[in-house]
């Protein structure tokens, strides 16, 4: 099956998901986001890859914290931005995602930026930008139901790299609310396309998905056991709405098996590192100890997520 | 119109019902057959259909299509050499009304093309709350009860349907699927829906509903058939109560027999079905129940327009064309597990015939001359415009089959030729 994702010549034309991208894609983004990442320190924090290209924030979804990324990521390239809070205007008029997409590709958009809340939205707009003739115009998955979070997943390799230069040998657990996450999947698929040694999913049955033991995640129930001699944990974040109902009892109740304590995380090497998507929720999936302690790294994901985010965009528009 | 006395010459006759398959002529007059190998006395033919090279059987019976716009559906099932069709009652309004029954009945006989059988809705708007009037359905033309893909929760309802059906000999029509297992879920549950995130539907969804429905069968006595079975756990529990002697049977939509889990690919809205396209090891189960005689298969014909297809997986609106579909993809599932042509064949004429406690299905002296006339070897690519059916949504464009419809007659007219 071709991958939507690649073009004829195996070149990168959206992203997304992390899912059957070769290796040296993804090695080619991180690499390049390196070579972004002083540009933030610079006085004038811009350059002019995507000049005169228009980037569309495209979020049926509301997330500030992800589209403000991806804003100023385009505008360090040099791009015009434009946002459009899509879940509040055209299709609570009725229109379809794809009457809007086309809408905005006639106002010549150069590349989506898409959040959606089903699963494989920014598909569809990939295919229906094929069949239209439009392989000029790039989509970038920011975040698609519980499915993929791509530059999510690349800013946590990225993260992972930084601090630990090689991915040959790591043992990673992702902890929490796999069944719901895209960052979960994505991370998973990266860490398994980087050669990671071992990728552990951890959380009760509840919130872990049918057979994630086929996407190369080993299964734990237990944090300790899960968190013992890991190299990296990522800690995931439990929505509000899962925390009281038939998945958990309470959040209370979550924290005393899941939460992420200073003693929980004793069990891992000693250089392990602490990561999170955030928003974090305090007291449920993380103690504010740890969150604040010398081994989170939740404030450098954020720096690097620019960084990676330019990187995506100015492969996208090259290719 | 006077009927055409007409000789169906040099084919290959596969008759299920009367255990044939030979080099045999039909012949037909009147509207039924009325000869088999030699000509009648004194048979003289208004018109002769050259079968050479062809297959001539039942015309097929569709256990379960939705008749969107009548006269594109029903050519589309002549065209796939289904003369007769159970459609099932989630029309809108819903088949719960005598009127609305006459109706569809008049409307079909009236376009003249495949018989339809309108399976009645079980309870009052489908709401699974009260009974429908099934005996006044029953008059009016309907051949059996169901919900469709709608749930009755209350078990005690579902337990009074069944006594009720049972005091008449009407038969129950079940989609067996655990309303709140399946709640929002739109994939079957294993590796594909988790790698891509999509709301997962359980097998135990489809057995727990099956046993219900068994054990309160057993218990009532009602004749019940359970409708487009997706998983080798199910199959398990129906042949098991064959055998302990339920009054049961079953079909298999026809895209099960062929796909699954993993032709969801990247999200292809048209492998969207309820119930989902499950594992593969599920799919070899359904093949061999199918081969067995333990289910029967239908083509589970839903036209869906492009704006109900282009949507996210999880908002498209689920089904598939099949009317057109479901002879060749029959005859490939045969010719790939080496099953007789003659019992895949039973699979959509007779075993679907006695399922609906219809006349059809059978091609013996006296009976309703409902004939397919196909060439099995003719091959041809499912392309949009090679339908004739208003819906072209089907996960199998681009596929290449054998198997062609050259003539359908229903009740000795022809009503298809190319």
């Amino acid at each position: 099956m071709h991958n939507p994702q690649l073009n004829a010549h195996g070149e990168l034309t959206h992203l997304l998901s992390i899912d059957g991208l070769p290796r040296d894609v993804l090695v080619h983004i991180l690499d390049t986001a390196s070579s972004f990442l002083e540009v933030s320190d610079r006085d004038v924090k811009k350059v002019p890859l995507l000049r005169g290209k228009s980037v569309f924030n495209l979020f049926f979804e509301n997330s500030t914290r992800t589209r403000t990324t991806f804003e100023i990521a385009a505008k360090r390239l040099s791009a015009d931005v434009i946002n459009l809070d899509v879940a509040r205007s055209s299709t609570a008029k009725g229109e379809t995602l794809l009457d809007t997409v086309d809408n905005l590709v006639s106002m010549h958009a150069d590349m989506f930026v898409v959040r959606h809340a089903s699963s494989g939205a920014p598909y569809l707009i990939a295919d229906h930008l094929r069949r239209t003739g439009r392989d000029d115009v790039h989509v970038v998955n920011a975040g698609d139901g519980r499915h993929a979070h791509p530059t999510q997943g690349l800013l946590d390799m990225y993260t992972i790299r930084h601090f630990k230069k090689d991915f040959s040998g790591l043992k990673v657990a992702i902890v929490g609310d796999i069944l719901h996450s895209r960052v979960a999947r994505s991370d998973i698929q990266a860490l398994g396309a980087l050669g990671a040694a071992e990728v552990r999913a951890v959380g009760p049955r509840t919130l872990l998905p049918t057979d994630i033991e086929q996407m190369g995640a080993r299964v734990f129930y237990d944090l300790r056991e899960g968190v013992r001699d890991c190299d990296v944990v990522i800690m995931l974040r439990l929505q509000n709405e899962r925390m009281n109902g038939a998945l958990l009892p309470s959040a209370k109740e979550y924290f005393r098996s899941y939460g992420l304590t200073p003693e929980v995380l004793a069990l891992a090497r000693p250089d392990a590192i602490v990561m999170h998507p955030g928003p974090m929720n305090r007291g449920v999936e993380i103690d504010s100890e740890v969150a604040d302690g010398p081994q989170a790294v939740i404030l450098s994901q954020v720096t690097f997520g620019i960084a990676v985010r330019m990187a995506v965009m100015s492969i996208l528009a090259g290719n | 119109m006077q009927e055409q006395s007409i000789h169906i010459k040099g084919g290959r006759l596969i008759d299920p019902r009367n255990s044939i398959d030979a080099q045999a002529d039909v012949f037909v007059a009147n509207g039924v057959v009325c000869a088999v190998g030699d000509a009648p006395l004194g048979f003289a033919a208004d018109s002769t259909i050259d079968a050479a090279g062809c297959i001539v059987c039942p015309g097929l019976v569709d256990l379960s299509a939705r008749l969107t716009n009548l006269d594109a559906e029903l050519l589309a099932a002549v065209a796939g050499g289904v003369t007769s069709v159970a459609c099932p009652p989630d029309t809108k309004p819903p088949l719960d009304e005598h009127s609305l029954v006459e109706r569809l009945v008049q409307r079909s006989e009236s376009i003249g093309l495949a018989r339809v059988f309108p399976v009645g809705a079980l309870t009052q708007q489908l709401a699974g709350e009260k009974l429908a009037e099934m005996a006044g359905l029953s008059r009016a033309g309907c051949i059996a009860f169901s919900q469709a893909t709608r749930p009755i929760f209350d078990t005690q309802i579902l337990f009074r349907a069944m006594q009720y059906a049972a005091t008449f000999g009407f038969a129950i029509r079940l989609q067996p699927q655990d309303h709140y297992l399946a709640l929002n879920g739109v994939a079957h549950d294993g590796e594909v829906a988790s790698r891509l995130g999509l709301a997962a539907i359980p097998v135990c969804a489809e057995t727990l509903a099956i046993s219900t429905a068994l054990h309160l069968a057993r218990e009532t006595g009602v004749r019940l058939h359970l409708s487009k079975i997706s998983s080798a756990a199910g199959i398990a529990l129906i042949r098991e109560a064959r055998a302990g002697g339920v009054n049961v049977t079953c079909d298999v939509a026809i895209h099960h027999l062929h796909l699954s889990e993993t032709d969801v690919g990247y999200f292809d809205s048209h492998a969207r079905f309820d119930p989902p396209l499950r594992a593969s090891s599920d799919r070899a189960a359904l093949r061999a129940a199918v081969a067995e005689g333990v289910a029967a298969v239908c083509s589970d014909h839903t036209p869906v327009d492009e704006d109900g297809k282009q949507l996210p997986f999880a908002e498209a609106t689920p089904g598939a064309v099949g009317l057109e579909l479901l002879l060749p993809l029959v005859c490939k599932w045969a010719a790939e597990d080496g099953v007789p042509l003659a019992a895949a064949i039973a699979r959509v004429t007779s075993d679907p015939a006695v399922a609906l406690g219809v006349d059809a299905g059978s091609l013996g002296v006296g009976q309703r001359a409902d004939i397919c006339v196909f060439d099995p070897e003719e091959p041809w690519c499912v392309r949009p415009e090679a339908l004739h059916s208003q819906g072209k949504n089907t996960p199998f464009l681009g596929w290449e089959l054998s198997g062609r419809v050259r003539t359908t007659l229903v009740g000795g007219r022809v009503v298809f030729s190319i």
